[in-house]
């Protein structure tokens, strides 16, 4: 696939198999709409937990709770299947795959670890500290 | 493309570029790189959007009671539904573009076209129903009054269901005094000009209907069930706040305050939502530009429909970054 020509026909080189190979698809299409599905069931889920918020799942993991765990999860589940499928990352080398997926995770989990941590911090000091009005 | 690069004599070797080391054709990968620093904007947005929401964990604004209009169902409760309507069309118009760009694999210019026009309709449509969306938010649904100290108070009845104002406020007199063409100003008014109600018509109205109670931002959580709820204020409790501490009507919402709660929580909604439109906005643009590119012929003289992949890696990401904000906007 060095050159262009080759790329033009890129179709017959998608890879049709999704969930570690449980699922094969005859052609790009039909995986196409199979991934669609899959998508429309997560958010369908989504929808539905957050509409009738079971209260058996009010518990708290980690200081979150379980319902909101869960809606995180299959957030990147659609994420994973939208990058990997819709933008064929799964068909991209592995060099080109790292080097924007790994990039991005590390960055964002390290963003939103600092900011969540620092936002905590400062509604203990709201609430708790003797002197709230400069820190 | 490659007509502005002066001829070095390397054309084809690794020097000159000859070599693809990622498998991927120069612009490709720079969209991808695009969308990789875009990522990181987005981001940014939403974990400051994180950051406030946990430095005011106790008092954010619950979701579904914000987000619960649908179209021509006017006064139903309906958390939600409409943005999985919308979700369910932004992952729609995906699926015609990853359809596009298969078909631009077989170089096949109708279908090209056909699913390219698809794809700009469903982003029409999104970007409507975001301004729907956000009409909705800004009119507001109920009002509130605000606090001295910026915090929101909001009305229900007896047993917590909310109480629009216009329920149980009359709008008095408005004393407004004229003045000549000549006074520099046209009228003067010692009432607010712009909100509905005045903060004495709503402690008036307050006043003449016993079931009345206030709500205040605070979350606390329901011993039996575990779910969070606001704060319901006795009758008592209810009447030394509005008498005491509200200061004025709040209706709707901007980007200084809102009859929601916090006024970092509209602030947020309007920068990121309107982010991400303007995003989907350039992505309908984008996919116009190429529509016409493909009814004109352009990529099949070029022997390669990779532009429509390049766009399509574009819009699919705005699609990904709905995902993202449905989830920590609506859900969480």
């Amino acid at each position: 696939m060095a050159d262009h020509a080759a790329h033009t026909d890129g179709h017959a080189e998608h890879k049709l198999e999704i969930f570690r190979g449980l699922v094969k698809f005859k052609s790009n299409t039909q995986k196409i709409w199979g991934v669609l599905i899959f998508l429309s069931l997560i958010t369908i889920v989504e929808v539905a937990l957050g509409y009738i918020k079971p209260d058996s799942l009010n518990g708290h993991i980690l200081g979150l709770k379980i319902l909101n765990w869960i809606f995180i999860i299959l957030t990147l589940v659609k994420a994973y299947y939208i990058t990997w499928d819709f933008m064929h990352m799964r068909d991209e080398v592995s060099g080109l795959r790292r080097a924007v997926v790994w990039t991005g995770v590390f960055l964002i989990i390290y963003l939103i670890a600092i900011l969540l941590v620092e936002g905590e911090y400062i509604y203990q000091v709201y609430k708790n500290a003797a002197v709230s009005f400069d820190f | 493309m490659d007509t502005t690069v002066a001829p070095t004599g390397t054309e084809g070797q690794t020097w000159g570029g000859g070599s693809n080391p990622l498998k991927a054709s120069y612009g490709k990968m720079m969209m991808w790189f695009f969308i990789l620093s875009d990522a990181l904007t987005f981001s940014g947005f939403l974990a400051a959007y994180g950051f406030s929401r946990f430095k005011f964990i106790e008092e954010w604004p619950i979701a579904d009671e914000v987000f619960n209009h649908f179209p021509f169902m006017h006064g139903t409760d309906a958390p939600m539904f409409y943005v999985a309507l919308m979700t369910f069309i932004l992952i729609g118009s995906s699926v015609t573009m990853v359809l596009a760009v298969d078909a631009g694999h077989h170089m096949d210019r109708k279908k090209v076209s056909f699913y390219l026009l698809l794809t700009v309709i469903g982003g029409l449509i999104f970007v409507g129903s975001q301004a729907w969306e956000w009409k909705n938010f800004i009119n507001g649904e109920y009002g509130a009054v605000k606090t001295k100290g910026g915090k929101i108070l909001q009305f229900t009845d007896a047993e917590g269901s909310r109480v629009a104002l216009n329920e149980f406020v009359t709008v008095g007199e408005r004393p407004v005094e004229a003045l000549g063409n000549n006074e520099g100003i046209w009228y003067q008014s010692d009432d607010p000009i712009g909100s509905t109600y005045t903060i004495d018509e709503v402690r008036k109205g307050f006043a003449a209907n016993p079931d009345l109670r206030i709500r205040t931002q605070q979350l606390i959580v329901n011993e039996e069930t575990g779910a969070s709820e606001k704060l319901l204020l006795s009758r008592e409790e209810s009447l030394f706040k509005l008498n005491n501490q509200a200061v004025g009507v709040v209706e709707g919402a901007n980007l200084s305050e809102n009859e929601y709660g916090a006024p970092l929580f509209a602030d947020f909604f309007f920068f990121i939502t309107g982010f991400h439109g303007f995003h989907v906005f350039s992505g309908v643009l984008f996919n116009l530009i190429i529509f016409f590119n493909v009814l004109l012929g352009t990529y099949e003289r070029r022997g390669s429909y990779e532009m429509v992949e390049k766009v399509g890696l574009y819009w699919h990401f705005v699609d990904l970054v709905w995902v993202f904000v449905f989830t920590f906007f609506y859900l969480v």
